[in-house]
């Protein structure tokens, strides 16, 4: 079986590990010397002249050259081991967060390395984990997160990080300073200023846990955005964790915050700045994002400025710009090189979590630790309802009460505050009593919130909803209509942030863009795209349909149906419902989740984007001629065409010459994403006729300013001469044969471009015509 | 030359008749300023469709017409389908394209502000304490006129009926593709089985009416800041 031989694999591990502990150690002290390396001295001073004579060692082991990085190595791979194992065996994931099985792990090899008396691994210093482990967790939320949806509500976000800290640290020290002040708990030799300090660590609510437990629940990203922002103004806020002088500190926050944010801005245009030019050096250009992210990370750090502002905005200004000059390839490298580093640090962090606990000296104090519990759920309870409310007035799409819920319920403490904790100086009174503190309330909420977040989220749908008596008409018109007002409100808009955006976008066009964007950039990208989806286009045909195009089976059907179907049994009905539940797609998933173990999923739109691209085509296909409105008889065959708009452009008859003035649109017509994609210069390969066609763009990670990489416009032009097309295959030629076109007036531009680069393949610009040669 | 047809009452009387940009801009500022509790946009008599009264509070008015001419990139007075199109969101909407449809009703290419507000003023929640005059138009914002846009939806070829084809087509767009033809095919015909109260394999208004009955359309069918 396969779980049972990784658990065996995962133990036996364990216990090299632990044996390896045990024999170093007691090589260190000498106990029993096990080898000896050639010429190393003997222990005892022989008298007599002639020197020892000592064997050439055939088979040796020498351990503390290497001992360190081994047990690193040894650590990571065991978390990982860890991690295979859990999923191997499904039924715990899904109740069980891995965050929690992480941390039991970590708890049982604690023990055992107590149990044989070895230190616990220094690994979980301060230092270690700030500025090891939690860089590459901040760098991957910031290179991914989506940067519309935070923009837009960046005013939220600020509230509720700001002021919402505040509240729960000053609130939580303040009633922790009360509790302390009663007897009977004999704590009472804690003062105000210890209390808050402790409020304020206790109150930091880590991204690390909350993204790991809600990534399979799909919680709005507005919510994780506030999780995660909360903890940065926290951060920022460390610096004067020994006074509480209130005017200095609200100054040196601002100082802080900003200061952080301008360091990463500053590394992130000199990395964007400096793709521009690694056209001959490509397989650098992951190294330049990720020492330039962490250069801001460290300088930050230098200055005591808010490190983890200044890597985010680092990350989010390089990513769009950085997007753009690099190639393919890298940008893939990058992401996934993001994650990976992302997940082993979250791993170990977790896993230290458990040895750490088991390891470090603890002092109990029922009615503290009790009351720090309940204090920090009332208090952030407290904190977001107020907040919500008030901040609801001020919002285009109010807070409903179940996202409150949500926010305040996904309150898990982590690591960050752990070490935080362990942060305090020794001299600190009570250090062990806060660590304990700390330490029980993370654990407390990483499992019990974690595990019953999932069976209370479910139980509040499901009230909303009474299944039972939804019909499908209900579920299906009601689901249509659900899109319809996303698109409506889509379509409104944020008004407010308008405005700014506008501004940012005739800067960005203006100045930044020519600096820090190469150009001739290469059209290999819109080229392996169109490839991708055509390719993507055939596979969704064979899926569905079994192998053979869909419209000869559709009409089959129709031609077979002479009665009306039978009623259709309740369990018919049900498998009905549960499909179309399942398989509906859910409003405004605009954007992409952001879940921290794998890549942005990209299906759902460009599933969508497919469609529409496929039904462009029908109708293009059907439609003799161009001059027929909505409505006309030529379209309705028996495949409708989705898109029946007049023709808004004139004809154009192509030739080659004419072919690369002809292929520049007008400036409207770049559209969606790529609003800023009005230069000139570029000359899309495909283009579709402004009719409906445009837009086939997506943005992976985010809308607005995100990456042009990823689907830049298709578009194709359609050359047709005045008496229309009739002739389908006439049709696909000529087609081609634009497409054709296209790359030869490009390909001169290109010549100079990366040769060496094999993604840009030249090949790669004559396959498709290749293929549809007749 | 571009003017807004606008009409703007305060107080039951016409206060202005034509507006052009300029002024309508030194309005819009006025507008903001002054507590105007509601501005009445009329439609011009040219106009072929009939002439709701709609209510929309200037303020909103105000934004709106920003928003369009955010839209409008060219600054020619009105939009057509491209500048929808540029709007991303809707681009990967499942029923973007439909939607962009229903603001260009009857083929026509452009759509200028008036009727940019009077589709958008169909989603105005609906008020709770009507006043009920016996020979008042329907508002624009009832839940017929909401159910009528929801309709639109499916009813591309507005003959009045949803036919099995255009439901499979709007639930097609709808679902992932794992879903196969068959299991589609099957849950239109349940779909149209459970509505169809006469029989002719389609669904009617009517019956689409009916069907919804216990849903709460005012809520589901209302953007909240367009009070």
């Amino acid at each position: 079986m396969g779980s049972l031989s990784v658990w065996r694999l995962t133990l036996v591990v364990f216990y090299i590990v632990v044996v390896i502990h045990g024999s170093s150690a007691s090589y260190v002290n000498g106990k029993t010397p096990t080898t000896s390396s050639p010429g190393q001295p003997s222990n005892t001073v022989h008298t007599f002249p002639a020197p020892e004579k000592e064997y050439l060692p055939v088979f040796q082991i020498n351990y503390p050259r290497i001992q360190i990085p081994f047990e690193i190595t040894l650590w990571i791979l065991l978390a990982s081991l860890a991690k295979i194992g859990f999923h191997v065996y499904h039924k715990i994931t899904v109740w069980v967060p891995e965050c929690c099985l992480l941390i039991i792990i970590g708890l049982i090899v604690g023990g055992i390395m107590y149990s044989v008396h070895e230190a616990s691994p220094a690994v979980l210093t301060t230092d270690v984990f700030f500025l090891y482990l939690l860089p590459p967790i901040v760098l991957d939320a910031g290179y991914f997160m989506p940067t519309r949806l935070f923009f837009e509500n960046c005013g939220t976000v600020l509230w509720f990080s700001v002021v919402g800290t505040l509240w729960n640290s000053i609130g939580i020290g303040i009633s922790l300073f009360g509790i302390c002040q009663i007897e009977a708990f004999g704590i009472q030799d804690i003062n105000l200023q210890e209390n808050l300090l402790f409020g304020t660590i206790i109150s930091t609510v880590d991204p690390v846990a909350v993204l790991t437990v809600f990534e399979e629940e799909n919680i709005n990203e507005q919510l994780y955005i506030v999780a995660l922002y909360s903890l940065f103004k926290y951060m920022s806020q460390i610096d004067h964790v020994d006074s509480i002088d209130i005017f200095l500190g609200t100054a040196d926050f601002f100082v802080v915050g900003f200061g952080g944010i301008m360091f990463g801005l500053l590394f992130g245009f000199v990395a964007a700045f400096t793709t521009r030019f690694t056209t001959n050096t490509r397989e650098l250009e992951p190294v330049f994002v990720f020492m330039y992210s962490y250069l801001a990370y460290l300088v930050a750090e230098l200055f005591s400025l808010s490190s983890i502002m200044a890597i985010v905005t680092c990350a989010l200004t390089m990513k769009y710009y950085v997007e753009e000059n690099v190639s393919q390839r890298s940008c893939t490298t990058i992401r996934h090189f993001l994650k990976m580093w992302s997940s082993v640090s979250e791993t170990l962090i977790f896993f230290f979590l458990g040895v750490t606990t088991v390891t470090s000296k603890h002092e109990w104090n029922w009615a503290y630790i009790g009351f720090t519990l309940i204090f920090c759920f009332v208090w952030r309870g407290l904190g977001v309802l107020v907040l919500a409310q008030i901040i609801n007035n001020f919002r285009t799409i109010p807070f409903t009460f179940k996202d409150q819920f949500s926010m305040a319920y996904s309150g898990l403490r982590g690591a960050i505050c752990f070490s935080l904790a362990f942060l305090l100086p020794h001299t600190f009174p009570r250090r062990n009593l806060f660590t304990t503190a700390a330490i029980a309330v993370i654990i407390f909420t990483v499992f019990i919130q974690g595990i019953t977040i999932r069976p209370l989220i479910d139980y509040l749908n499901l009230r909303r909803t009474n299944r039972k008596l939804m019909t499908i008409n209900v579920e299906i018109h009601g689901r249509a209509m659900e899109h319809a007002i996303a698109g409506i409100e889509d379509l409104c808009g944020q008004w407010s942030h308008y405005y700014w955006k506008d501004k940012f976008k005739k800067i960005n066009d203006r100045f930044l863009r020519k600096v820090l964007i190469k150009d001739n950039k290469p059209q290999s990208s819109i080229v392996s795209l169109y490839k991708k989806l055509q390719l993507q286009n055939a596979l969704v045909l064979l899926d569905s349909n079994g192998g053979i195009s869909g419209a000869p089976s559709l009409t089959s059907l129709q031609e077979q149906k002479p009665t009306k179907p039978e009623t259709f049994l309740p369990e018919e009905v049900r498998s009905m419902q549960e499909l179309l539940s399942k398989n509906m797609y859910k409003i405004r998933e605009r954007t992409l989740t952001y879940t921290r173990h794998s890549l942005p999923n990209e299906t759902r739109t460009k599933e969508i984007l497919l469609r529409r691209h496929s039904s462009i085509r029908k109708s293009m296909r059907k439609a003799g001629t161009w001059q027929t409105p909505v409505g006309d008889d030529d379209d309705d065959d028996d495949i409708p065409s989705e898109i029946n708009f007049p023709p808004a452009r004139p004809r154009l008859q192509l030739r080659a010459k004419e072919t690369r003035r002809a292929l520049q649109p007008p400036r409207n017509e770049l559209q969606t994403v790529n609003e800023v994609r009005t230069d000139s210069r570029r000359t899309p390969m495909v283009d579709y006729e402004k009719r409906g066609g445009s837009a086939v763009s997506e943005n992976s990670e985010g809308r607005g300013t995100g990456t042009k990489r990823a689907l830049t416009p298709m578009r194709r032009v359609w050359s047709f001469n005045e008496q229309g097309l009739k002739n389908n295959e006439k049709e696909d030629q000529m087609e081609m044969e634009e497409f054709r076109n296209a790359p030869a007036a490009n390909r001169r531009e290109e010549a100079t471009e990366e040769v060496s680069d094999s993604e840009t393949t030249h090949p790669l610009l004559s396959r498709p015509m290749d293929q549809y040669k007749p | 030359m571009e003017t807004d047809q606008c009409t703007l009452y305060y107080k039951s009387k016409t206060v202005n008749s034509a507006l052009s940009r300029t002024e309508w801009i030194q309005l819009k500022e006025v507008l903001s300023f002054h507590d105007w509790k509601l501005v009445t946009l009329a439609l011009p008599k040219s106009c072929h469709l009939s002439s709701h009264q709609i209510t929309v509070s200037s303020s909103h008015i105000c934004r709106l017409y920003d928003r369009f001419h955010a839209l409008d990139k060219d600054d020619k007075g009105s939009l057509n389908r491209s500048d929808f199109q540029n709007i991303s969101e809707l681009a990967v909407n499942p029923l973007g394209d439909r939607i962009i449809n229903a603001f260009f009703p009857d083929g026509m290419d452009l759509i200028d502000f008036n009727s940019f507000v009077r589709i958008l003023a169909r989603f105005r929640p609906v008020d709770q304490n009507p006043k009920k005059e016996p020979n008042a138009p329907e508002p624009i914002n009832s839940r017929v006129n909401k159910l009528k846009f929801a309709f639109q939806l499916y009813d591309q070829d507005k003959d009045g009926k949803i036919s099995k084809s255009e439901l499979l087509q709007v639930l097609r767009m709808m679902v992932g593709v794992q879903v196969t033809e068959e299991q589609l095919e099957s849950i239109t015909d349940r779909t149209i089985q459970e509505a169809d109260l006469d029989g002719d394999d389609a669904i009617s208004f009517e019956e689409f009416k009916k069907s919804l009955d216990k849903v709460d359309i005012e809520h589901k069918m209302s953007i909240r800041f367009l009070r």
